[in-house]
């Protein structure tokens, strides 16, 4: 590992930002604000789909539709699915991580458009709380986050144009965002750091950009055309008017499949970054791991029809979809045995980043086998549409993404606070957080399997144990967010401090002080070119005590 | 890494036992309802499959994260990182090769499956089964006969149904005896031939006993066909998101003996009627 | 003051080789930006041909469009792309007039592809909410437009700033040029593809 002796320079920028806590709520165009900027109103919108899931989950612990009525019913699932994926999971796993960590990775000061990035982050509060007070105006969408026409042109406009609205702004920045990540990886790299010497988190996030400016602009187009047939009453999706509905199913789909792999790409490259941390071990197979998410890249484009399996697609395109779909078993397998290879034989420290590390790779595997057998049509046709689905991807983006992020926060919040978060506290999340999932989503497998329809407020009562648990393991998933809020908000002020690296790790934002100046580095940025080299360093390690970092950038 | 003998022996072992539990587990644990179509026998062989390879596949590394996580705790007051082990290339081949060689054996059974199914056959209407067709016009395929050999004796006695779907409810035709039901009444073991269309949004049929399910895409008629095998009452679901009362658009499949079916049917039809 | 230019500035101020290489990459921006605006183009295509597949139009509703004003609007783009390129090559060697000569050219061409448009739109059989190919053919034709719209009104922009002198944009400062050119070559393929999509297909 090479680290370049920093010279303490002045910096220009840092004497123009906002300064103290008013910058986070400031247009301001440092990347590690826009990072945070964006961690934190996700969470909030995070709190917000959490509220309307309790709110389905109530509704459902009867058979009946009692809760809510029917047609608010589909609002909320609308707004819960839109909010989630949306204003959650693709802004904090693209948007808060990569800003942060991005421009350390690759040893530049900022992001390579600054201003562009601070009007990405802009641009999703507004389109959040449109959306969210379209349901206050006149009901929100209520046709799913799908927005199937022709029920998406028949239902109320009003709410269903403001979802159109709010998801092309969404969209919009989503668009920014993967525009500046790779331009900032492949154009702003630190002289000397050859792109096979970059932490996998950069792999990850070129990848995921590439997929954001291919495929989110088809949904731009598509949404247009929605809008046109609501508002002019063309025909492009409505069957009465000579239009096709299966036309718009492919469109969608062209982007919202990759869109899946843009909420868990970003996830498998943090995870790549934490496990080599706490296991004190290299990352394995680091160029297979490579290849492996360009791999997904590019057979993510190939599978959308997977999600249409019903609509009566021709069977050889049915086929080719299947296969397709398997395949991408294939490179998520190595990625999932590499990290495996990775803990063996580490020296495992069993914090709350790990815990939440390793649940992952636990519900990954859960959900990537459901989604593997869902990619079989003659599967699929039976459990299409069903809560087996709803389980299925519950189990990927929460038990996936959302437990990658909390990871992610465990094990970088002493780099944004300087300060440590709870253990005890955070491995009590953890184990409430797995439990209450296990137990909400498990038994929707066997629900959708036996016969209940996602997307109903009503069902056979023959179902109705099985959903009550369901809803208990919802009500202790909320639960569970308590301890987490309780440890982020007192450690921020109380927490024991963290020092520069606390972690002792080798990448290099921990190679500043924490958190890092305005600059990222009082001096040229260190060149690291080998951020996983775990081991080689053991005996420099061995003389120094435990808690002081074996490296630091400051000395 | 060289491994001793007895390591390596127990590592088969383990293997073995993983093979074994989890295949026990995929053929012996019961997810789903009763199969009450030939299509749903042959359902429920891919699901014990996939549920098998799925259960080895899962546990395996589960166990491996869980005894990692145990094994290779670092100990209270040791210092110092683990092995700088980075590349394996004989196992990395090997971790690709093994999904890949299941992959490829998952999809070439379920073609298999799908093509018993019916889901291959090229769809052939007949066009004296269903009344309201106009000839230029296209139909979309759902799913053949089934696993039922389709020789044309079969086709010709084979059940026509027209079925619309309209915001919030299941409309059955018969075209022989032009019966209009809320429900559908099928003898059984006869070929059922379904003409599927909708009126308004997208809805779907799904009965889970048959393990069928077929998107009724407005503009876009559809045909499904299956084989009752069990007499019972079932449900008919609509599984795609239609409106408000989504949730409460269903019917019942009523699968009885030939006779019974018979009765309904005679009591029913408008052309014995007419007749007596 | 962009922030690239504070960070040139402050390679100045430590001397340090390192802080050299901040490369401009407001043009692989751009490219890459254009790329999506591209895929929004493509999927706007692949209804279109899905339809065309799929949605055969009964006999009575099949129409002619008639060839010679989009020929037209062809040329003229194609010629546009010339004269920008033009403008470009004088900024270069210093000739802010013929700069900015050219640059109205252009402009004047991108006005007149504007107009005649109209002229098409208005002389033609079918309207928005016809059919889906009608629909389509005016999403498609209408999207591009706006992109030739905004193309103009930043080719009009960039002849402001490249007067001389007061302008912004000069030999040493060609970005703004380059950008509007290079968002004005693409507007310009993506009117011949849909050339050849809609109206020779
Ligand atoms: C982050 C999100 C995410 C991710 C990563 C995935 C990953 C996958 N998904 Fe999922 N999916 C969704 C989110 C996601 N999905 C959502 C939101 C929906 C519903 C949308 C809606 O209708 O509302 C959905 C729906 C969905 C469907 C449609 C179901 C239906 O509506 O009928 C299908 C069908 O093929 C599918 C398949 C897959 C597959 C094969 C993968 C694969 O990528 C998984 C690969 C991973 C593994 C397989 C595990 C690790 C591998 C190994 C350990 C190697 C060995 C394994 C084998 C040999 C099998 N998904
Ligand atoms: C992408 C991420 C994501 C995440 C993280 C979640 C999280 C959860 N989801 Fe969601 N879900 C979707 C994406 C996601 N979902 C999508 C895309 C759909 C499909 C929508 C559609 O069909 O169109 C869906 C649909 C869906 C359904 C099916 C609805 C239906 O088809 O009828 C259900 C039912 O159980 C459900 C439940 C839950 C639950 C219990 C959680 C829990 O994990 C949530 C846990 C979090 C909390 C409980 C928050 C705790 C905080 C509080 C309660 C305090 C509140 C405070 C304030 C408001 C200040 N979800
Ligand atoms: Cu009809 Cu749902
Ligand atoms: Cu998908």
């Amino acid at each position: 590992m090479t680290i370049s002796i920093p010279e303490k320079t002045n910096s220009p920028i840092g004497n123009l930002q906002p300064k103290g806590w008013f910058r986070y709520f400031s247009f301001s165009l440092d990347h590690k604000v826009i990072g945070l900027q964006y961690l934190v109103c996700g969470f909030i919108f995070y709190l917000i789909g959490g509220a309307l899931a309790s709110a389905i989950r109530i509704e459902l612990t009867s058979p009946i539709s009692d809760f809510v009525p029917r047609d608010v019913y589909n609002q909320i699932l609308t707004l819960h699915g839109t909010i989630m994926i949306f204003l959650w999971i693709v802004p904090v796993v693209n948007g808060a991580f990569g800003n942060y960590l991005i421009p350390f990775y690759v040893g530049a000061r900022d992001m390579a458009f600054p201003r562009l990035n601070a009007i990405a982050f802009w641009m999703i509060p507004p389109a959040g709380l449109l959306l969210i007070s379209s349901y206050f105006i006149n009901g929100s969408a209520q046709s799913g986050w799908t927005a199937y026409p022709p029920l998406s042109i028949t239902t109320p406009a009003a709410g269903q144009l403001i979802w159109i609205l709010s998801v092309l702004l969404l969209g919009g920045s989503s668009i920014f965002g993967g525009v500046n990540f790779i331009a900032t990886i492949l154009k702003l790299r630190r002289p000397g750091l050859k792109l096979m010497q970059m932490p996998m988190y950069c792999w990850a996030m070129l990848g995921t950009s590439i997929l954001i400016v291919l495929s989110t602009p088809v949904l731009a187009g598509t949404l247009i055309l929605l809008s046109f047939d609501i508002v002019a009453h063309t025909g492009f999706f409505n069957p009465s008017l000579g239009g096709n509905a299966v036309v718009y199913q492919h469109l969608f789909w062209f982007y919202s499949h990759p869109a899946v792999y843009i909420m868990v790409l970003p996830a498998f490259g943090l995870v790549s970054e934490i496990l080599p941390v706490h296991s004190r071990k290299p990352l394995f197979g680091y160029s297979t791991m490579v290849y492996s998410i360009m791999t997904i890249v590019v057979l993510g484009f190939l599978v959308w029809a997977h999600h249409m399996f019903t609509s009566g697609t021709p069977p050889w395109m049915r086929l080719f979809f299947t296969i397709a779909t398997s395949f991408i078993a294939v490179p998520t397998g190595i990625k999932f045995f590499n990290w495996v290879a990775t803990l063996w034989g580490g020296k495992i420290t069993l914090n709350s980043a790990m815990l939440f590390s390793c649940g992952f790779i636990v519900n990954f595997v859960f959900g990537g086998i459901t989604g593997v057998a869902l990619a079989q049509v003659p599967f699929d046709i039976h459990v299409h549409d069903t809560y087996f689905v709803v389980a299925h991807f519950h189990y990927i983006v929460y038990g996936g993404s959302v437990f990658v992020i909390f990871s992610s926060i465990y094990h970088w919040y002493p780099k944004f606070t300087g300060r440590m978060l709870n253990e005890n506290l955070g491995r009590f999340h953890f184990a409430l957080t797995f439990i209450g999932f296990n137990l909400c989503f498990a038994p929707q497998h066997w629900l959708g399997l036996n016969g209940m329809p996602r997307r109903v407020a009503e069902y056979d009562p023959q179902f109705q144990f099985v959903n009550q648990l369901s809803s208990i393991g919802a009500l202790i998933m909320a639960i569970s967010t308590l301890p987490f809020l309780w440890n982020a908000i007192h450690s921020a002020f109380k927490g024991s401090i963290a020092g520069d690296n606390p972690w002792a790790a080798l990448t290099p934002e921990w190679l500043t002080s924490s958190p890092p100046p305005v600059e990222n580095w009082d001096g040229p940025a260190p060149l690291v070119t080998k951020p996983y080299g775990y081991g080689v360093q053991t005996k420099e390690a061995e003389t120094q005590s435990g808690n002081e970092p074996a490296i630091n950038g400051d000395n | 890494m060289v491994l001793p003998k007895s390591s390596a022996l127990i590592i088969l072992l383990i293997v073995i036992g993983l093979v074994i539990g989890g295949t026990w587990i995929g053929q012996n644990i019961n997810l789903l309802p009763i199969d009450a179509s030939t299509n749903a026998s042959v359902y429920d062989e891919l699901f014990k499959v996939l549920f098998s390879i799925g259960a080895i596949l899962f546990f395996g590394i589960t166990g491996l994260v869980i005894y990692s996580l145990i094994r290779f705790r670092k100990k209270p007051g040791e210092l110092g990182d683990g092995l700088p082990i980075a590349d394996n290339l004989p196992l990395e081949v090997f971790w690709t090769a093994v999904p890949t060689i299941v992959i490829l054996f998952v999809g070439l059974y379920s073609y298999d499956i799908y093509d018993r199914m019916g889901g291959m056959q090229k769809l052939q209407i007949n066009q004296h089964d269903h009344s309201a067709m106009v000839s230029e016009q296209k139909i979309w395929g759902g799913i053949g006969t089934g696993s039922i050999e389709p020789t044309t004796q079969n086709k010709a006695t084979s059940l026509p149904v027209e079925v619309t779907a309209l915001q919030f409810a299941f409309l059955f035709h018969y075209p022989k005896g032009d019966i209009l039901s809320g429900e559908l009444h099928v003898p059984v073991g006869q070929p059922v031939s379904m003409r599927l269309e909708s009126k308004d949004v997208i809805h779907a049929f799904w009965v889970p006993q048959f393990r069928i399910k077929q998107d009724i895409i407005p503009g876009q008629p559809t045909m499904l066909n299956f084989t009752p095998t069990k007499p019972g009452r079932y449900p008919i679901i609509c599984a795609e998101l239609c409106g408000p009362y989504h949730g409460g658009m269903r019917s019942s499949v009523i699968v009885e003996e030939p006779n019974k079916y018979q009765e309904w049917f005679n009591s029913n039809s408008k052309e014995s009627l007419t007749e007596s | 003051m962009t922030t690239l230019e504070q960070s040139q500035q402050k390679s100045e101020v430590t001397h340090s080789p390192l802080e050299e290489e901040h490369r401009d990459v407001r043009m692989f921006g751009l490219a890459t930006f254009l790329i999506a605006d591209g895929m929004t183009f493509a999927g706007f295509f692949a209804a279109y041909l899905t339809y065309k597949a799929v949605n055969p139009l009964l006999p009575d509703a099949i129409y002619e469009v008639e060839l010679p004003l989009p020929t037209l609007n062809t040329v003229l783009l194609l010629i546009s792309s010339a004269t920008f390129h033009r403008a470009g090559k004088a900024l270069h060697n210093n000739q802010a007039t013929k700069c900015q000569r050219w640059l109205l050219i252009t402009a004047g061409l991108g006005l007149a592809f504007l107009a005649s448009q109209m002229v098409e739109y208005f002389t033609l059989p079918f309207g928005l909410t016809d059919n889906v190919f009608a629909s389509t053919f005016y999403a498609l034709t209408g999207f591009h437009g706006l992109h030739v719209t905004l193309g103009t009104i930043m080719i009009l922009i960039v002849w402001w700033q490249s007067r001389s002198p007061g302008g912004r944009i000069t030999s040493q400062n060609t970005f703004p040029l380059e950008a509007a050119e290079l968002f004005w070559h693409f507007v310009d393929g993506i009117w011949v593809v849909l050339f050849i999509i809609l109206y020779l297909l």
